[in-house]
């Protein structure tokens, strides 16, 4: 012992921290990489849209109907209504992405506290909060969406309390399992052994472990979040015209289909791009958070 | 470690003194209910523990035995605390768990020590910061946890600069459970439960952290709760060996005595599984056949009486108290030091034929 007390107060050799490995195996994965990048494009694109010199998206003209793609000026052609396709998508990113991401970040924070509360709790605690989100779970979620979206009027800050009741009930349930099986671990029994609370416990020793599973699974629900979001605005349930919206949009072009079916399918194209990016980098960090590989 | 530097989680002091044993357990039993339906309704009852009793007499090492399911780990979750009793009492050094020791005071003198070595460490925290926070919460700042963390890493034997900023995943198993004894110690306990703390660990490393355990007894005057299914394991470390059968105890005793002696019948088939190193002396045939009983709905009278080959009528009958074995010189003298075993054999006029009328 006598040997080994010079190094106690010697500096610790710190291994790198857990996120900071979870980004590094991240970036190893070209895949998940490449969908941020482009992920993250689109978002610095919609925020930044009103900058990039794109032509105004509600100016339209009878004249320039449904050009195709490459016609000069009109780099993706033109709408319905003869506005600059490329604008609409550009803005169109900006309402697509609000709608899809804040329910799910919403949801997310409502769920896990239910979740927790539920998993670590037991018991009655856990019956009461799991029944009732099982009421939530008897309804298709579109159709939940629908009804709550219908119940409260169209508009897009309803449309965001709709999608935000549909997620609840899915992250409590992922949350709630998640937490239950990390509390029947050791190392909680451990941290009970020496005597901490249940709040220091969950907050030091749960929700670091939790935290990354519902997030996880939280980001794969934002592409359902966008699509749902893009129903709504296609049922006239969501986003008015003349608003660029992606679900919108394609609900407007359904009707040019076959008149230029590439400039039609732009929209759909770009929902199904976004949707697939978000699933990919989801799956990219649950591995990259896998710390025993 | 001056006494001063480790002030807010010194070691508790001394109550009873050497004759008061360190722990009572007084008819712990604990039931867990069957739950089912939609209305939860209780359809039957696990006996996990039933009526155990048994002293930890200051600085020894009780080892605790039986096959898997039999409760010993719920015995040790019971001195914890971790489950709650349904009934009987703990009395840790002369104080009544409840009402003159709190739950919180008794996990100042206990600790725990698990089997799985990864599971038992948060694996979002460097070892350090896991040994700290059981310091921490008792009101320990956090450098001064830090620097006990880094002692006890010392002290059992992981040099601090290279372990302290490590995270589980990177120690191999023998280093994980040094860590977590490291952890048990980091609140200055006075008893150490070591419920299978080494029966994951391969034979070297369970060598090794065998005699780390031994060095630290010594060093930190503790008391261990062994448990485990390693009958070699239990002689070699053990004061006293108690058996447990289905909930309740079938026999407890000097550790020599009980591995001479073998009062009770289920002890004697329990030892005779043990692996022997003298190819002579092959197990031919199954000491014992069949599953133990289903917990749920134990056998009457004597637990065991479904599988023992000096079962009689009484043996279904009455439930055998626990008694001295007769002909052991210590027997009855102190009772910590007695060996004593739950069988009607071993009492004379219980009815049993082996018994006999005046053994």
């Amino acid at each position: 012992m006598a040997v080994i007390t010079e190094s106690i107060v010697a500096p610790v050799e710190r291994t790198q921290g857990y996120w900071s490995g979870v980004a590094r195996r991240f970036r190893r994965d070209p895949v998940a990489a490449g969908c941020a990048v482009l992920l993250l494009l689109l978002i610095l694109a919609a925020i930044f849209a009103p900058y990039l010199g794109l032509a105004d998206p509600y100016a339209g003209s009878m004249a320039r109907r449904l050009r195709r793609i490459g016609t000069p000026g009109f780099p993706l052609g033109t709408d319905e209504l003869g506005r600059d396709m490329l604008a609409r998508l550009v803005y169109g990113g900006r309402l697509t992405l609000f709608l899809g991401i804040t329910p799910v970040v919403a949801a997310f924070s409502i769920g896990t506290v239910l979740g927790l509360v539920a998993g670590y709790v037991g018991g009655r605690t856990n019956t009461v909060i799991m029944r009732l989100v099982d009421v939530f779970f008897a309804f298709p979620s579109v159709l939940l969406a629908i009804a709550i979206s219908g119940a409260l009027g169209a508009g897009i800050v309803n449309s965001l309390v709709s999608l935000t009741i549909v997620f609840v009930p899915p992250i409590t349930r992922v949350a709630e399992s998640v937490t239950a099986s990390v509390r029947s671990l050791d190392y909680v029994d451990a941290a009970r052994a020496s005597g901490a609370g249940a709040f220091t416990i969950v907050r030091v020793h749960v929700l670091g472990n939790v935290l990354g599973p519902i997030f996880v699974y939280a980001t794969s629900l934002t592409s359902v979040s966008m699509i749902l979001a893009a129903g709504l605005s296609f049922l006239g349930l969501g986003v008015k015209p003349p608003e660029p919206e992606w679900g919108l949009m394609l609900n407007t072009l359904r009707t040019a289909i076959y008149i230029n079916p590439w400039v039609a399918a732009l929209p759909g194209l770009m929902i199904f791009v976004t949707s697939l990016c978000l699933n990919l980098v989801s799956d990219g960090l649950r591995s990259a958070m896998n710390v025993r590989d | 470690m001056s006494a001063t530097d480790l002030a807010p989680v010194a070691p508790l002091p001394d109550r009873g003194g050497p004759q008061q044993p360190l722990v009572i357990a007084r008819d712990l039993r604990r039931h867990f209910p069957i739950r089912s339906g939609f209305f939860g309704r209780r359809t039957g009852t696990v006996h996990a523990v039933d009526g155990v009793s048994f002293e930890v007499v200051k600085g020894e090492t009780l080892g605790i035995v039986g096959e898997s399911g039999c409760g010993k780990s719920t015995t040790a979750r019971l001195l914890v605390g971790l489950i709650a009793l349904d009934e009987g009492d703990i009395i840790f050094d002369g104080d009544r768990l409840g009402d003159q020791l709190s739950l919180r005071e008794l996990r100042r003198g206990v600790q725990m020590v698990f089997q799985d070595s990864y599971a038992s460490l948060n694996p979002r925290l460097t070892i350090e910061d896991s040994i700290a926070f059981g310091p921490k919460v008792h009101g320990m700042g956090e450098g001064q946890a830090r620097r006990r963390a880094r002692e006890l890493l010392a002290s059992v034997g992981l040099e601090p600069a290279r372990f302290a900023g490590r995270y589980p995943h990177e120690l191999s198993g023998g280093q994980r459970q040094r860590v977590n004894i490291a952890r048990a110690l980091a609140m200055a306990p006075r008893l150490v439960i070591l419920d299978e703390a080494v029966s994951a660990l391969d034979k070297s490393v369970e060598a090794q952290v065998l005699n780390l355990l031994a060095d630290l007894k010594e060093e930190r005057d503790l008391t261990y709760v062994f448990i485990s299914h390693d009958l070699n394991v239990v002689r070699y470390i053990s004061d006293r060996v108690m058996v447990m059968y289905l909930g309740e105890v079938v026999e407890i005793g000097p550790a020599e005595a009980v591995y001479a002696r073998k009062a009770h019948p289920y002890t004697a088939a329990l030892f005779a599984a043990m692996p022997s190193m003298d190819p002579d002396a092959r197990t031919e045939e199954p000491p014992l056949a069949g599953d133990p009983p289903n917990p749920i709905d134990p056998p009457t009278g004597c637990r065991f009486h479904t599988r023992c080959r000096f079962a009689e009528a009484v043996c279904a009958a009455v439930k055998p108290a626990l008694a001295s074995v007769p002909g052991e010189a210590r027997g009855g003298e102190a009772r910590a030091e007695a060996h004593v075993a739950a069988c009607h054999m071993l009492v004379a006029g219980s009815g049993h034929s082996a018994a006999g009328g005046a053994a």
